[in-house]
């Protein structure tokens, strides 16, 4: 099993908070990896990690190592904007940019990166929107605004947006977590076409989704990862007490 | 249940005296503003000719050299104080996070408050053997007003975009730099704008400064090396003059200030409202349009 991304004692900090602490992990390729845990165990944390967007804070802070491919992506020679072409986000709130329409926020990664080719343009668009599994609602208005789209929608056109500069991995962190249950089925379906082409990893708070869509799954608290294995495994015989308490809702 | 009916009655009560109190306050505040546009509009009306407004101030008593000393000196003032005030707002919003953006800030709030009486000596004291009595020591007086002006409300219009769109747009691996360019500027865009047309609508009705450094003439200035007449100065010798003829023309002078800040507002509002989202893009998505239309 190829490791797409592998962490080597990993640390994140905020000013004097420590919000991830020693995580060795690695993220198969191409499949799903669901992280859970109680809100504030540095899920989110650790994944911004994996594009160098959590240095985007101020005052915040990694040690450690996060090997992309067998290449560190904290080395000094390592540009945090190509990792980020490599490795793509989608947010927890739908944040499609208001200024543009539904075409140019999907080109808008390639658009800021200098492409002008109109036809190249115009078959990412087509192309991404399809594999967001919103094409065939959204073909007709193109040159609407991005935010005139419900909020499932929206999440799907940034899924899309991130999928336009072609990355390898795609992160999402809580996707679903303000969209209602048909929204979210939609997502999930789309995450289970993509895993074909892209290591996925997901932040969650719902458990039943990471059941439903993960083929592997981590479960972090307080900062520390305390399990990872097969998303089976993790939810029916999990090797720690405390995985076990946490999945059957006994705290958290 | 009769209790529940008696609060919620106070409760409507309560809820109309408080709108009602509201509303008066807002009255309250346009009766000066309403008075004002009024007085002006009545007393100036009567100076108002073609005459007034396209002859210099000597021989016949216009205003021309006053209106057009106006535009120069505020266009002058603009050309180095909103771009200058302008790129201050976005390093401090965007970069200053650090001693040095700070120190930045904390100067620009200062500069912000400071007499502009004060501005124009220093400008003068400055630069008067340099420029002399002329539009542009008087420009330079009214761009060091405008920049702090403009840095403070740039900064805020840009902390006013969402952090997440600055984020999305980091996510999709595009440059600092050109995330600043593209993204937040275009969304803080209409603030950015309501901060430059301030800082203008100020140094339009600035005096004092402009006393001590573009002075004051009868005649058309010839080049910006000229002092020149402006409308607040104009309004300001008109007003101590007791003569029937000056105060009203310094109403007519008024009155002509005012309208051209309001037109200038009214203008730069309609042009930076129509495109609500980007149509920078319309070209893409036209040829789009078009070819899609080819192949069905």
């Amino acid at each position: 099993m190829a490791q797409k991304i592998e962490t080597e004692r990993l640390n994140a900090y905020f000013g004097a908070v420590h919000a991830v602490k020693d995580v060795d992990l690695g993220i198969p390729e191409n499949k799903i990896t669901a992280i859970i845990g109680p809100s504030g165990c540095g899920k989110s944390t650790l994944i911004r990690c994996f594009n160098r967007m959590h240095e985007v804070v101020h005052g915040a802070r990694v040690t450690g190592k996060v090997m992309l491919d067998g290449k560190n992506i904290y080395d000094a020679d390592m540009d945090p904007v190509l990792v980020r072409t490599k490795v793509g986000m989608v947010f927890q709130k739908p944040n499609p940019f208001p200024t543009m329409s539904i075409y140019d926020n999907v080109a808008a990664g390639l658009r800021l990166n200098g492409v002008k080719d109109w036809n190249r343009l115009d078959k990412t668009v087509e192309k991404s929107l399809k594999l967001a599994a919103l094409w065939d609602e959204v073909k007709h208005q193109l040159d609407a605004s991005g935010v005139s789209i419900s909020g499932g929608q929206q999440q799907r056109l940034c899924i899309a947006r991130a999928l336009a500069v072609e990355p390898e991995a795609l992160l999402l962190d809580e996707p679903c977590s303000a969209l209602d249950p048909i929204a979210t089925a939609k997502i999930e379906d789309l995450l289970f076409d993509l895993k074909n082409s892209y290591t996925i990893v997901i932040v969650t708070h719902n458990m039943q989704q990471a059941a439903r869509i993960a083929d592997y799954t981590a479960f972090m608290y307080m900062g520390e990862l305390i399990e990872f294995g097969v998303t089976k495994t993790i939810f029916e015989a999990p090797d720690k007490e405390l995985t076990e308490k946490y999945i059957t809702g006994r705290f958290g | 249940m009769s209790l529940e009916i008696r609060t919620f009655r106070r409760r409507k009560l309560v809820n109309l005296l408080a709108s009602a109190a509201a509303l008066s306050c807002v009255v309250v505040a346009l009766i000066p503003l309403a008075s004002i546009l009024v007085e002006v509009a009545v007393k100036g009306y009567g100076a108002l000719s073609w005459g007034f407004i396209s002859n210099p101030i000597i021989p016949g008593g216009g205003i021309g050299n006053a209106i057009l000393g106006t535009l120069q000196l505020v266009f002058y003032a603009s050309l180095v104080g909103l771009p200058v005030g302008i790129l201050t707002g976005i390093y401090v919003s965007e970069f200053g996070d650090n001693v040095f953006g700070r120190t930045i800030r904390f100067f620009n709030d200062v500069l912000a408050n400071f007499p502009s009486i004060v501005i124009g000596l220093l400008a003068y004291s400055l630069f008067i053997t340099y420029f002399g009595f002329s539009i542009l020591l008087g420009a330079i007086a009214l761009a060091i007003i405008m920049i702090p002006v403009v840095a403070n409300t740039t900064e805020e219009a840009l902390r006013m975009v969402p952090n997440s769109l600055r984020e999305a747009s980091l996510a999709l691996g595009v440059p600092r730099w050109k995330t600043v360019l593209k993204i937040m500027i275009s969304n803080g865009k209409a603030g950015m704008v309501t901060g430059a047309l301030l800082a203008i609508a100020r140094i339009t009705g600035e005096t004092a400064p402009i006393l001590v450094t573009a002075r004051y003439s009868y005649y058309w200035a010839l080049s910006p090396s000229d002092p020149t007449a402006s409308l607040p100065v104009a309004i300001w010798f008109n007003a101590l003059d007791q003569s029937v003829t000056a105060q009203q023309e310094a109403w007519g002078a008024a009155l002509i200030l005012i309208i051209l800040v309001l037109s200038l507002n009214i203008v730069v509002r309609l042009l930076t409202r129509r495109n609500r989202f980007s149509n920078s893009y319309q070209m893409v998505k036209k040829s789009w349009l078009r070819k899609s239309k080819q192949s069905a």
